[in-house]
């Protein structure tokens, strides 16, 4: 599914450059739960943009679903994006004029799909994050844990394989996060790669895959189930 | 995406900031007001201007004594010139294709009747001035077809003079003097008003050989020729000057017409028009400028929003189509606003001042419009090229 191969991704920052990615080989099959943890600035969060293709990598080579993805067009990128990748973020990232059912529709609005199957998709995803009562609302009247489902429902709206989540419980409290957590898992069960970016032992714990990121390089790669 | 899913997305952006949107939309409209209310003005002036002078008609060729397209006169070509005479004036309207011809020659004098008198201007015509003119006799007759050398003594008063000189009693009939000359009136003309300072009502029509005696003079100041609407005014014009040159043996005259006279005239005020409206063009201008910083402002504020679009597969082309469609809608919003203020304030103005030149042309309004979309699109062209350029991965992390 994923395969990255020698990875380097270095930043000019003034006059030193900065290795955040340091050779990094990484495979995740299809299906996979994996948490990615590492103390703040170690890549890990590189790692994840570079995987979710809003990055491109200094060195290296990046094959997604077994097409080469290293040199694609920025527009092709896009497109890849839209159709194979999910995002959830730390901060939500929703449109703060819209409403939950828009928010949602956005991705398949991009698209160009027609307005039925459109309005189907976006009842079918808000059912389904328990968000139908709430799809009539703007993000400043939601919850955070409701903002989230949003965003996972946004995510899921295009029937991604692959979802990618940069600290998701960050900015919610324990039981909004737990619950977020829960969604993403049931998820996982249904298929789906799930890549989670996250400081929290805890929840690195509950991944049945958990890579330490230190310094730009996979310091550990344990497998084990869920404690 | 589809083009009424992008509508939505940036009138959606555009009402998620109803105060801001509105004041931007005002500067396009103010601009467009004034653009629309100086050309409407210019064009009101315009159409005022050749109303004035085409009010004696457009079939029209003035010859007047002197070659003039030389710019310097001296005091011996004056003298080489031939004075245009009568029977000039005579040969001219037997041209095919002229209807008529009036001999003109203008000046002023006492005009009594009765013990009341008025200085006027006198004007000697020729008995087809009101066809050549497009004026209107109210009583009685105009001078009629006499020898144009040797015309019976009678007159025909403006409006203003007969009234001056008879109050409401009739005129026709009456004896007058003009000039210690003694005229009988045998009409008066219907209103003309002023032309060129000149108050065509404030006069008196006389023979133009008695014109001529009156003023002691042996030339005529202008020839009118009224010509077939269907004749060609080239082969006219070369005729004309054909026929003088065999009289006077050599060009000392100067042929005017009413046609060129109107396209030099047609062409300054054009001018005239662009230029005032070239000044609303400034305000629409600063309005434009009001789009660019305003969509600066919404990009930076939105780069968050930019990177989410962008990492849920929008490509740049959208990011940019999103942000120059925001403008334009700002910008149309604006326009037709602006021509809407206009229209309403040229409707106020034609009511409360119905003399004021004023004339919107639906034209230039809709051509406004179309500025105000240029104008948003080049303002929009900056700010969004800047968002579509944005990484998606930076464009996420301004928060």
């Amino acid at each position: 599914m994923i395969r990255l191969t020698g990875a380097y991704r270095d930043y000019t920052m003034g006059t030193q450059t900065v290795h955040a990615l340091n050779g990094v080989d990484l495979e995740v099959a299809q299906g996979e739960y994996l948490a990615i943890t590492g103390p703040s600035g170690s890549g890990k969060s590189t790692l994840l943009h570079i995987i979710g293709l809003l990055d491109r990598l200094s060195q290296g080579g990046y094959e997604l679903d077994g097409q080469d993805v290293t040199h694609l067009t920025d527009d092709k990128l896009a497109r890849v994006r839209r159709e194979t990748i999910g995002f959830v973020f730390q901060f939500f990232h929703l449109v703060p004029r819209l409403s939950a059912a828009a928010n949602v529709e956005l991705p398949l609005t991009l698209a160009g799909m027609v307005v039925a199957e459109r309005r189907e998709r976006v009842s079918a995803a808000l059912e389904s994050f328990s968000l139908a009562d709430r799809a009539d609302h703007r993000p400043d009247q939601l919850s955070g844990g409701q903002r989230q489902r949003v965003a996972i429902a946004r995510a899921m709206v295009t029937k991604p394989a692959i979802l990618l989540a940069d600290e998701p419980t960050g900015n919610l409290d324990r039981n909004a996060g737990s619950e977020v957590v829960h969604i993403l898992e049931e998820l996982n069960r249904d298929g789906l790669t799930l890549l989670m970016v996250t400081h929290d032992p805890e929840l690195s714990a509950r991944a049945r895959r958990q890579i330490r990121v230190i310094d730009g390089a996979i310091a550990k790669d344990h497998r084990g189930g869920p404690r | 995406m589809r083009n009424q899913d992008l509508i939505a997305f940036a009138g959606g952006a555009i009402f998620g900031h109803r105060l801001r949107s509105a004041l931007t939309a005002l500067g396009i409209a103010v601009g467009i007001t004034a653009v629309v209310l100086l050309t409407s003005i210019g064009e009101g002036i315009h159409r005022f201007v050749l109303a004035e002078f085409t009010q004696f008609g457009t079939n029209l060729i003035a010859v007047v004594p002197g070659k003039t397209e030389t710019m310097g006169i001296s005091a011996a070509t004056i003298s080489n010139v031939r004075p245009l005479s009568l029977n000039d004036a005579a040969a001219l309207g037997r041209l095919p294709g002229v209807i008529a011809a009036v001999p003109v020659v203008q000046g002023n004098a006492p005009v009594e009747s009765r013990g009341r008198s008025r200085r006027s201007m006198v004007l000697g015509v020729g008995p087809e001035m009101p066809a050549v003119w497009s004026m209107g006799v109210a009583a009685g007759r105009f001078l009629p077809p006499d020898d144009p050398r040797a015309p019976r003594a009678y007159a025909v008063l403006g409006k203003t003079l007969y009234t001056e000189l008879f109050g409401d009693r009739s005129a026709l009939g009456q004896r007058i003097r003009v000039g210690g000359d003694r005229y009988r009136v045998v009409g008066v003309m219907a209103p003309k008003g002023r032309f060129l300072g000149f108050d065509l009502d404030d006069a008196v029509y006389l023979p133009t050989a008695k014109a001529l005696a009156l003023f002691n003079r042996e030339s005529l100041m202008e020839i009118d020729l009224l010509y077939r609407e269907d004749a060609s005014v080239d082969a006219l014009l070369k005729q004309v000057r054909q026929r003088l040159v065999d009289r006077h043996g050599f060009e000392d005259f100067t042929i005017v017409t009413q046609q060129q006279m109107l396209d030099i005239l047609g062409s300054v005020l054009d001018v005239l028009t662009f230029a005032v409206g070239a000044l609303g063009g400034v305000s629409l201008f600063v309005g434009g400028v009001g789009i660019l910083t305003i969509m600066t402002i919404a990009v930076r504020e939105r780069t968050a929003e930019i990177g989410l679009l962008r990492a849920i597969g929008a490509r740049h082309s959208q990011i940019l189509a999103l942000f120059l469609l925001e403008a334009l809608l700002l910008a149309v919003l604006g326009g037709l606003t602006g021509v809407g203020l206009a229209l309403g304030i040229t409707g106020l103005l034609k009511l409360l001042a119905p003399a004021l030149p004023v004339y919107p042309s639906p034209g230039y309004a809709l051509l406004a419009l179309l500025l105000a979309m240029v104008v948003g699109l080049i303002s929009g062209v900056l700010p969004a090229r800047r968002a579509a350029a944005l990484q998606p991965l930076e464009a996420l992390r301004a928060e």
